[in-house]
């Protein structure tokens, strides 16, 4: 009993440091972009303001029972891909449940949040949501193929689907990094985590311009105060992934910080540098040379 | 004598059920400018005043609410054209947390940029009671407040504020950039000070505007209130 | 297919040089109505004046007529041709020209709506353009007081001065030059 009541005592300071990582980080790679345009940018914790705004919105419009459900499935899906990822390797507090839950687990947590905001968003009964879910959909299944090669790649490289396990076996030095003893599963991998963040080249689907907004057309007030903080708590989960099966994980909470941070900027840069690909071009992109990279680094485990 | 008494019974009853039902209608909007077959499809119910917060958390609110603002992204005249320059690094809205959002939803600025002509004023209707509350409304230009160089026009209003409530004023023919940024801080100031309530007011003088509405806008092929 | 008449006029039209503007090069020629379409008929698939650049009516209640002006353009002589047609202002019909420019029945449209003047047979022709539901008299009609409407109409705010431009120019902004108005 006292253990579980520990254990659920990690859970949630860890799902606290995360949530406050991701809006930081948010925040701060806003920043970031608007200095890329030459402005001063919002303030850090402008994130912070938008979802307690958000929240303090006195209305809400709701179009029944699975528009409630909508952003419910949404956070459940960040939320179960960060518990079963172990964010700081070794630590009690950090490693979450990871001992319990495995790579193809998170790979379908990713998309559950996905289907469940397409059910929720398609009961708003408003045209642009169903649009901007399909076009998710239809991106995300195409940047799944190098993503999940990939991962093949690894699982096949060190026979085992744990995180942990994988995140062990990468200890001892730079060189131990997946990055570096499989470059074409990493390769293939950074560039479906491109289409995973939404930024530029993939930004279709959030289309502000064409369509408004994308999935989240009707979602109001505390709807969307709850889909912003499901957005910094799978953006960290996201992150703490990536470090995890490509560059070593990481045995401290500050190592963590500063490796999510580039993974996080290296989006930032390749989203401020590019223009915005239609669907079928992304899905032409991501079918087309990562797909292969991840099928060469496939076949060069099974050599 | 008891065929009378009973008689009298079934009178009062009715007529309770007719006070009731009087009632239940004042409660209900019309929708008269709707199809009879399209009425299903939307909400008829009366929008309700919502108090706001007593005492701290109001004022917390109120700040979280001054520091985040989210513009409609919905130009309704030329003034439209002063509000781009507002995203560039000359300008750049974003330190004051000026935001725009393309979906009246999620927004809870309204521009009016300028002249509103009647039809285009339809939409501004509709959008800004899609809305949700607390909604703030900025009038840009001099069209906004008396009608501008459009005074005498068969197609433009001459006051924004006799269809839906106004919280600042811009005036100018065009303002510049600057004004509108001013103007973004008079908001943030009053809305601080908890004097932005023009979605209750809207609420409280309701059949008042939508008469006005309705006294200009011929074609009302909408709900009374879109929900 | 015009008839005799008509096409004795048409060669008339052609062989008569169209009356040239000195000051911004445009032709126009002007028209009897019921020749008119038959006329920018010819234009448009003998003279090569292939692109209607805008369609519109004027209104000359002194004369108690509508002038609509056909302005159609050449684009191998990049020569401008305005075709000039009176019509009554009462009971005003005009032949339609969408079967030659389908986009000419939104200026059409425009008309209808604007002016009151009637083309029988373009598509959409009754759809309203801009005023939604309006019921009076078209508002381009110069009949119509638009300032008496909006006053009626649109609450005017009170308290609104108009000043003579020249007047207050002298008076408040630049009283020294003001001679030189």
């Amino acid at each position: 009993m006292n253990e579980i009541m520990t254990k659920a005592w990690y859970t949630l300071i860890s799902l606290f440091v995360i949530t406050n990582y991701g809006l930081l980080l948010g925040g701060t790679m806003a920043r970031v972009r608007a200095k890329v345009q030459g402005r001063i940018g919002q303030p850090v914790w402008q994130p912070y303001i938008d979802i307690l705004k958000n929240n303090f919105k006195r209305t809400g419009i709701y179009h029944g029972v699975m528009f409630y459900l909508g952003p419910v499935f949404r956070l459940a899906g960040g939320l179960g891909t960060y518990l079963f990822i172990p964010a700081v390797y070794g630590s009690l507090v950090f490693s979450n449940f990871s001992f319990s839950g495995d790579l193809l687990l998170v790979m379908y947590f990713i998309f559950f949040g996905q289907l469940g905001m397409a059910l929720g968003a398609g009961q708003s009964g408003h045209p642009y949501s169903p649009l901007g879910v399909s076009r998710g959909l239809a991106q995300m299944t195409a940047f799944e193929v190098p993503f999940a090669l990939s991962v093949i790649a690894i699982a096949a490289q060190y026979q085992t689907l744990s995180i942990t396990e994988i995140v062990a076996a990468q200890q001892g030095g730079i060189l131990n990094w997946v990055a570096f003893t499989n470059p074409l599963a990493m390769v293939a991998g950074m560039i479906s985590f491109l289409g995973m963040s939404m930024g530029n080249p993939f930004s279709v689907v959030i289309a502000p311009q064409e369509i408004p907004i994308g999935p989240p057309t009707e979602m109001q007030s505390s709807f969307l105060g709850m889909l912003q903080t499901n957005r910094a708590i799978f953006n960290g989960a996201k992150l703490v992934l990536f470090m995890n099966l490509y560059f070593g994980g990481a045995t401290n909470i500050w190592i963590m910080v500063i490796k999510t941070f580039l993974i996080y900027l290296y989006t930032v840069i390749v989203d401020a540098s590019f223009p915005r690909f239609r669907t079928d071009q992304s899905i032409r992109f991501f079918l087309g040379t990562p797909a292969l990279i991840g099928i060469a680094a496939v076949v060069l485990q099974m050599l | 004598m008891k065929e009378s008494n009973m008689d009298g019974l079934q009178t009062t009853a009715t007529e309770t059920e007719q006070q009731l039902e009087d009632m239940a209608k004042e409660m209900r909007l019309a929708n008269d400018g709707l199809l009879e077959q399209d009425k299903g499809y939307f909400c008829d119910v009366r929008p309700h005043r919502v108090e706001p917060y007593k005492g701290i958390m109001e004022s917390f609110a109120n700040w979280a609410r001054s520091q985040s603002l989210w513009i409609l992204g919905f130009g309704t005249g030329c003034g439209a054209i002063e509000l781009r320059p507002l995203m560039t690094s000359r300008f750049d809205m974003y330190r004051y947390g000026i935001q725009a959002r393309p979906t009246p939803r999620q927004s809870c600025v309204f521009i009016i940029g300028g002249y509103a002509s009647v039809k285009t004023l339809k939409r501004i209707v509709r959008s800004y009671e899609q809305m949700q509350g607390p909604k703030f409304v900025l009038g840009l230009g001099s069209c906004t407040v008396n009608g501008g160089m459009y005074w005498d026009s068969y197609n433009t209003i001459n006051r924004i504020d006799q269809y839906i409530p106004v919280d600042v004023y811009i005036a100018g023919c065009m303002p510049r950039p600057e004004a509108l940024l001013g103007g973004f801080i008079k908001l943030k100031q009053m809305i601080r000070e908890g004097k932005c309530e023009g979605m209750n007011k809207y609420i409280d003088d309701f059949d008042w505007y939508k008469a006005n509405q309705k006294q200009i806008i011929h074609d009302w092929n909408m709900p009374d209130y879109n929900w | 297919m015009a008839t005799e008449r008509q096409e004795r006029t048409i060669q008339e039209v052609k062989d008569s040089d169209p009356v040239c503007d000195a000051q911004t090069g445009l032709k126009f020629v002007h028209v009897e109505a019921d020749q008119a379409v038959a006329y920018i008929t010819r234009l448009r698939d003998v003279q090569g004046y292939t692109h209607l650049v805008f369609f519109t009516a004027i209104d000359y209640i002194e004369d108690s007529i509508f002038r609509l002006t056909y302005m159609v353009h050449n684009y191998a002589s990049r020569q401008d041709l305005g075709v000039q047609v009176d019509i009554p202002r009462h009971g005003t019909t005009m032949e339609s020209i969408h079967h030659l420019w389908p986009h000419a029945a939104t200026y059409q449209r425009e008309l209808k709506e604007m002016f009151g003047i009637d083309f029988p047979g373009s598509p959409g022709l009754d759809d309203s353009f801009i005023l939604e539901g309006w019921t009076g008299i078209p508002p381009m009609r110069r009949e119509f007081d638009t300032k008496l409407y909006s006053e009626q109409t649109y609450f005017p705010r009170p308290g609104r001065v108009t000043h003579d431009t020249t007047a207050y120019m002298k008076e408040k902004l630049y009283p020294s030059e003001a001679e030189t108005w």
